[in-house]
């Protein structure tokens, strides 16, 4: 088993057009970065030095991550990981 | 170019009128590659501002993960502007992610006239385009 992580149609020219990935480890930050090894820019593409990027929701199964601790939320073989773009916007 | 029913066409301004000072935001999902917009799902402003939306992250997953099961994807993402023009902003150009979405603008800044207007927003790159309201 491992960790299925849902790719949005924006990103998906980093894993060669597909809908879903599959990645391990036992952090958030540690699945991203072993997904990176196969999928080089995804990572970048869904965190910066703050932690998940604003323009990116992340949910571990179905929750938000940033109300699980962000990139440090653990992570287990059969979870489901969910990237969406976030849909926002305004005036300015 | 956009085509859209008028049934949608105007539940669209209705929500702005109804949201009207705060910014009203939604989708309308059709099938996939279809670019036909048919479910209208108007969704909450998490933002609850004048200035600014931002769709409610677990509605949207909410949203999202239906569309997926229904083949659907979303073909139109509409927000309104309550004081300004409807033409995408520096920050709604910066977030829209959805290269296939028309981006839909309305505003609400004249009360008794209407602004309705389409986009394709791809790479920064704002393209408006003609809307064509469709009888029943």
């Amino acid at each position: 088993m491992a960790i299925e992580v849902r790719i949005p149609t924006i990103l998906r020219n980093y894993t060669g057009g597909q809908k879903s990935v599959e990645g391990s480890g036992a952090t958030l930050e540690e699945l991203f970065t072993d997904l990176d090894g196969r999928y080089e820019g995804l990572r970048e593409r869904l965190i910066d030095d703050s932690g998940v990027r604003r323009f990116v929701n992340v949910y571990l199964n179905d929750e938000d991550v940033r109300f699980l601790g962000g990139l440090s939320a653990p992570v287990s073989d059969g979870d489901t990981v969910t990237v969406l773009p976030a849909v926002a916007g305004g005036r300015r | 170019m956009l085509t859209i029913s008028a049934e949608l066409h105007a539940k669209i301004l209705a929500h702005a009128r109804a949201d009207h000072p705060d910014e009203a935001c939604g989708v309308i999902a059709g099938a996939v590659g279809s670019n036909r917009p048919e479910r209208f799902i108007p969704m909450l402003n998490a933002e609850r501002s004048p200035t600014f939306y931002r769709f409610d992250s677990l509605e949207q997953l909410r949203v999202w993960r239906e569309m997926d099961d229904r083949d659907e994807e979303p073909v139109v993402i509409y927000h309104s502007h309550t004081a300004t023009e409807a033409y995408p902003s520096r920050t709604d150009i910066s977030y829209a992610s959805e290269p296939c979405a028309h981006y839909v603008l309305v505003s609400t800044r004249h009360p008794d006239r209407d602004e309705f207007r389409s986009f394709r927003i791809l790479d920064g790159e704002v393209t408006e385009e003609d809307v064509t309201i469709a009888p029943e």
